[in-house]
Parts: structure tokens; C-alpha cells; sequence
């Protein structure tokens, strides 16, 4: 569905005349090419006011219908002073799907793209510490991908065990 | 005396080793951390230079979980995620599915999960507040806001059978209805907590110990918490004036007369002030809702294909019956549109939103939630640095981190 312009949209679209608008529920969305999304995203904070990076996520489309790309990584911006929300996606591709880091516009964005990187294994280029967050640092598979399986591929039982007299 | 700031040494491992300096490992199994957190510490003397975070002890991949459950199953996981106030993390799981199916509950359910949602949300300052006293030395302020507790708990157990793990809300509604003897105890509830609150106020506002070991620690300032994506009452305390509850009125909140209440210090102190001002608040909303509860069913009819009908129905009449196996096999199941939402409520602690993809299946094809206590925890360092020792427990308690929601 075609979104009501707002001043939002209409600026990002003249900025930005890749960017595809759409809505859904009331929620203004914004996809942008990923060769693009560290301009925009600069672009959003810095003139257009979106100085709040609520939430970065991403979903892995691989089992999706009618999905053309493998990931899609979500930010919520929000504008705190207006209220207004808008939800910015990019999408990227195997082999070595990376995006540039949002760390330098926004510090919220340093753990959430460390767990991005754990979770999913999407690189973000000129993130100051890309570690793994949740999972061990030898855990070598990124679980929240649809090629994972629930169950794991037996890395709980490979963990090394520390013994009393070794510890 | 204020202390110096120390300026920000970056990554431990990075640094170029300081003979005076030493490291400290705090947690993962430490009283004060009260779950499992784990901190490295680096000192000079009993002075923070930087600490690290370590966390994942807990993570419980919830998020792979929500995949592999459908709409109504997962509400037991969201119980799992801030355990302090679980009927938070479950009106925001529904509301959030709900948004995405374009279902409006009716109003006795709103009023009904606005209640559930404030009751937690006084359930979890009181477990808050109570904790930093007791990390900062006032056990037995611990156990005056501890007490009144069991009350919530007792409700939340006339209401849906649950003490800790409710799972209370269901796609399109509630569980049960609340009794007669739930909405007595909710009133009385209503008239004993203000007690409770001038306990603490008398014991612990101006009690000088406790502020001296506060003010003026871990300050956040509104620019940084606004950039470093902190909410709530973190948020507030900082002088954000934003409050999901005002700012996007969700389920009935239009309907009540409430504050947002706010401070500027930004300090663990303020944090404190901002949680006990807020309980008072939501006891407000608590008692306007209780009073003018609308009569009316709990969940949307059959007819919509979305919510399980009452077991009396499922029992007794066909159509319950048809809609009760409709709902709950497989290949049938809820209709859900192809489609994304975000969706976000005032938790406790802070924004808790989810991001739901749909796929047209009864399980969600990713289910992202946005927990409070991750980004509160990531300005753990920054809050620490230049303060002593001592002080990282307090910091640690007047955020709040709830580990089983900040490892996910």
C-alpha cells in the first residue's frame, strides 16, 4: 500500500529516490539499498531529526514467499521530540553479508549490531568491537538463521568442561 | 566529593597494560548482581576505570524459540523474559501479534490488561527500589517493599491461576475473566499500597546514607540516554519526557488521568525518585480503570477464527467445538497477513516492542523483541567509569537489568 506523504517521506524520497515507501497499519516504512543505507541513515538523523535508534534487527528471508534477498535488517528510528517513527529496512545477500556500522550516529547501535553480527553473522563494517555478545566466542554458526536447526548441531555437548581441579 | 571523570580507555583487552591497574571479576554468581551478570572490572585502587560486560549467561534463544511456537504458545516464553513482571511482557506480546492480525480486543480486556499490565509495573519498582536498598545497605526497606508483593501475587493468582508465570492474555483476549473476588482484592490492594509507598518514602527518601550513596552517581544525561536508546524510567530520569502510555496511547490508556513523572538529575538517585513517583501514578490508573470497568466479554468473539472460545462453549455447543479445533490445528489456525509490524508498549523497565513478521502461518516467521534491559545494560560502562567500587552495585540496581530479558 502507497503511504500518505509525509514531510518525512517526501524529503527522504527527494534525498533518496531509491527508497520505497511503503505503510502498513499506520507504520511508514522505508527501503533503502544497502549501497545507500549509511547515507540515509545519516541523512534520517541528522536532517530529518530521527535522533533515537529504538531497535536494529534482522530477519533472514530464506524460507520467505516471495522474498529476493537472504537478510533484511530493520531500524527503528524514532524522533523524540516529534514522536514520529519510521522503520528503515535494507536488504543484503550471501556470501559475506556486511553494512556499514550505525555506531558513529547512534551508541545504542554498538551492542544491538554486536548481536545482529552473533545471531545472523551480518558484518558491520567500522563497528569498533564486532564480537559475539550472547554465545561463546568459539561458537562458530550463527543460530537465529532458518538453516539452523532448534536443537543445534551439538554444541552444547562439545562446550569445554572446566574441572574442579583444573579451575 | 565529585570525582573526575576518567576518560574512556576503550576494549580491556586492548589496552596497553598499566602496572598499577588491576582487574576484577564481579559476578557471574554475585548477591548483587541478583541473576547472573557478569562484569569485568578494571581499578585503580578502589576506583572504576572502565568495566566490561559480559553477558549471555542466561541466553536462552527465545527469539529461535518464537519461530517454532505459535501466537498463543509463545506467551509462555514471554512469562520467562522480565520475570519480575511477566503480565507486562504478555500484554505486549498480544498486543503486538493483534496489531499484526488487525484485531481490536474489547474494552473489558483493555481495562482489564491495563490493570495487570500497572500492577506489574508496581510489582517491578517495588522489586527495583527494594534492591538497590538492599544493595546499597537498607535490608530491611527490602523487605517492607517485598512485602506488599505477595498481595500482587495473590492477585495475579485469583486471576489466572499463576503466581510467577501467568500467561494471562491470549490472541483476542484473556484467559478468564476476573472474579468478583479478584476485583476485592484489587480494591483492597488499591487502599493498602499507599502505605507502603510512605513506608519507603519515610524510610529511605532523605535517609542520608542512602543518598549520599546515590546522588550524583551514574549520571546520564538526556542527550546520551536519548542517543544511547535508553527508556522508561532510565530515560525519564534524564529528563526525556516520554511516555509510551501518553505518547502512543495503546490499549485504553486515553481513557485515564495519570502523570508521566520526570526528573533531570539523571542520577541513580533520580532513577529511584522517578520509579517511586510512578508507582503511585499506576496505582492511580489501577484504581480509575477498577472503577469504571466496562461490562462485556474478555475475548473477540468466534466468529473472528482468532481467540479460543471458554471451555463451557468448547463442551457444550458445536460451534465452540469447531472453533476450538479450528484454532489450535495446525494446517488451520489464525489468518495472518504477509506482512511486518512493530509493535511497542510502556513495560516497566522501559519500551518493550516487538517486531513481528507474518507469513501467513499460525507461528510468527521471526518474532524480535526489543528488550528494555539490553540497551540499559550496554550504558553500564559508561555510567561507572570514575566512581568507586562500591558504587557499581547501586548503578547496577537503579538500572534494573533483568538478565533473562537482557541475554535473551
Amino acid at each position: 500500500m502507497d503511504a500518505m506523504p509525509t514531510r518525512t517521506t517526501s524529503e527522504l524520497k527527494r534525498a533518496f529516490p531509491t527508497a520505497e515507501i511503503s505503510e502498513f497499519r499506520g507504520q511508514v516504512r522505508a527501503a533503502v539499498p544497502v549501497s545507500s543505507i549509511g547515507d540515509c541513515l545519516r541523512f534520517l538523523k541528522e536532517q530529518l531529526g530521527f535522533d533515537m535508534l529504538v531497535d536494529l534487527t534482522c530477519v533472514d528471508y530464506l524460507a520467505y514467499r516471495g522474498a529476493t534477498s537472504r537478510f533484511g535488517l530493520v531500524y527503528l528510528l524514532l524522533s523524540v521530540d516529534r514522536g514520529e517513527r519510521l522503520v528503515v529496512r535494507t536488504f543484503v545477500d550471501d556470501p559475506q553479508p556486511a553494512v556499514p556500522s550505525a555506531v558513529p550516529l547512534w551508541q545504542a547501535a554498538d551492542w544491538l549490531e554486536r548481536e545482529v553480527w552473533d545471531l545472523f553473522g551480518i558484518r558491520f563494517e567500522g563497528h569498533p568491537d564486532l564480537r559475539r555478545i550472547v554465545l561463546p566466542e568459539q561458537f562458530t554458526a550463527h543460530p537465529l538463521r532458518k538453516d539452523y536447526p532448534l536443537q543445534g548441531r551439538g554444541e552444547r555437548h562439545n562446550f569445554p568442561v572446566i574441572t574442579r581441579a583444573e579451575g | 566529593m565529585p570525582l573526575e571523570r576518567i576518560l574512556p580507555s576503550g576494549d580491556l583487552a586492548q589496552d596497553e597494560p598499566q602496572e598499577y591497574l588491576w582487574t576484577m571479576n564481579f559476578g557471574p554468581q554475585h548477591p548483587a548482581t541478583h541473576t547472573t551478570l557478569r562484569l569485568v572490572l578494571k581499578l585503580d585502587g578502589e576506583r572504576v576505570v572502565d568495566a566490561m560486560p559480559d553477558i549471555g549467561y542466561l541466553h536462552s534463544g527465545f527469539e529461535k524459540l518464537a519461530e517454532h511456537l505459535d501466537y498463543n504458545q509463545y506467551v509462555t516464553v514471554t512469562d520467562r523474559m522480565n520475570y519480575v513482571s511477566p503480565m507486562a511482557n504478555n500484554v505486549a506480546w498480544h498486543m503486538a501479534v493483534e496489531k499484526l492480525m488487525g484485531i481490536e480486543v474489547p474494552p473489558r480486556c483493555q481495562y482489564l490488561r491495563v490493570i495487570v499490565a500497572e500492577l506489574s509495573r508496581i510489582s517491578d519498582h517495588l522489586v527495583c527500589n527494594g534492591a538497590v536498598g538492599l544493595d546499597t545497605g537498607a535490608f530491611t526497606y527490602f523487605l517492607y517493599a517485598f512485602n506488599p508483593r505477595e498481595k500482587l501475587y495473590d492477585i495475579f493468582e485469583a486471576l489466572c491461576g499463576a503466581r510467577f508465570t501467568n500467561s494471562y492474555t491470549r490472541v483476542g483476549g484473556l484467559t478468564g475473566d476476573a472474579s468478583p473476588e479478584a476485583i476485592a482484592m484489587i480494591r483492597e490492594v488499591i487502599r493498602e499500597l499507599p502505605k507502603t509507598f510512605g513506608d519507603m518514602e519515610r524510610l529511605l527518601d532523605r535517609n542520608k546514607i542512602f543518598v549520599d550513596r546515590t546522588k550524583g552517581i551514574g549520571v546520564l544525561t538526556k542527550e546520551e540516554a536519548i542517543n544511547r536508546g535508553a527508556s522508561g524510567p532510565v530515560a525519564r530520569a534524564s529528563g526525556v519526557t516520554r511516555d509510551l502510555r501518553k505518547d502512543e496511547p495503546y490499549l485504553s490508556y486515553a481513557d485515564f488521568d495519570f502523570q508521566v513523572c520526570c526528573a533531570t538529575a539523571g542520577d541513580c538517585y533520580a532513577r529511584y525518585l522517578v520509579r517511586m513517583a510512578e508507582m503511585r501514578e499506576s496505582l492511580k490508573i489501577v484504581a480509575q480503570a477498577i472503577e469504571n470497568l466496562p461490562e462485556g466479554p474478555v475475548s473477540i468473539g468466534i466468529r473472528d477464527r482468532a481467540s479460543l472460545p471458554p471451555k463451557g462453549m468448547v463442551y457444550s455447543t458445536i460451534e465452540g467445538l469447531i472453533t476450538h479445533f479450528e484454532v489450535l490445528m495446525t494446517n488451520r489456525g489464525f489468518e495472518v497477513p504477509c506482512e511486518e509490524i512493530y509493535s511497542a508498549t510502556e513495560a516497566p523497565n522501559g519500551e518493550l516492542g516487538f517486531y513481528l513478521v507474518g507469513d501467513g502461518s499460525s507461528r510468527a516467521y521471526r518474532a524480535r523483541c526489543r528488550p528494555p534491559s539490553f540497551l540499559h545494560f550496554a550504558l553500564f560502562p559508561h555510567l561507572i567509569r570514575g566512581h568507586m567500587l562500591s558504587d557499581v552495585v547501586a548503578v547496577l540496581g537503579s538500572l534494573n537489568v533483568i538478565a533473562a530479558e537482557l541475554d535473551r
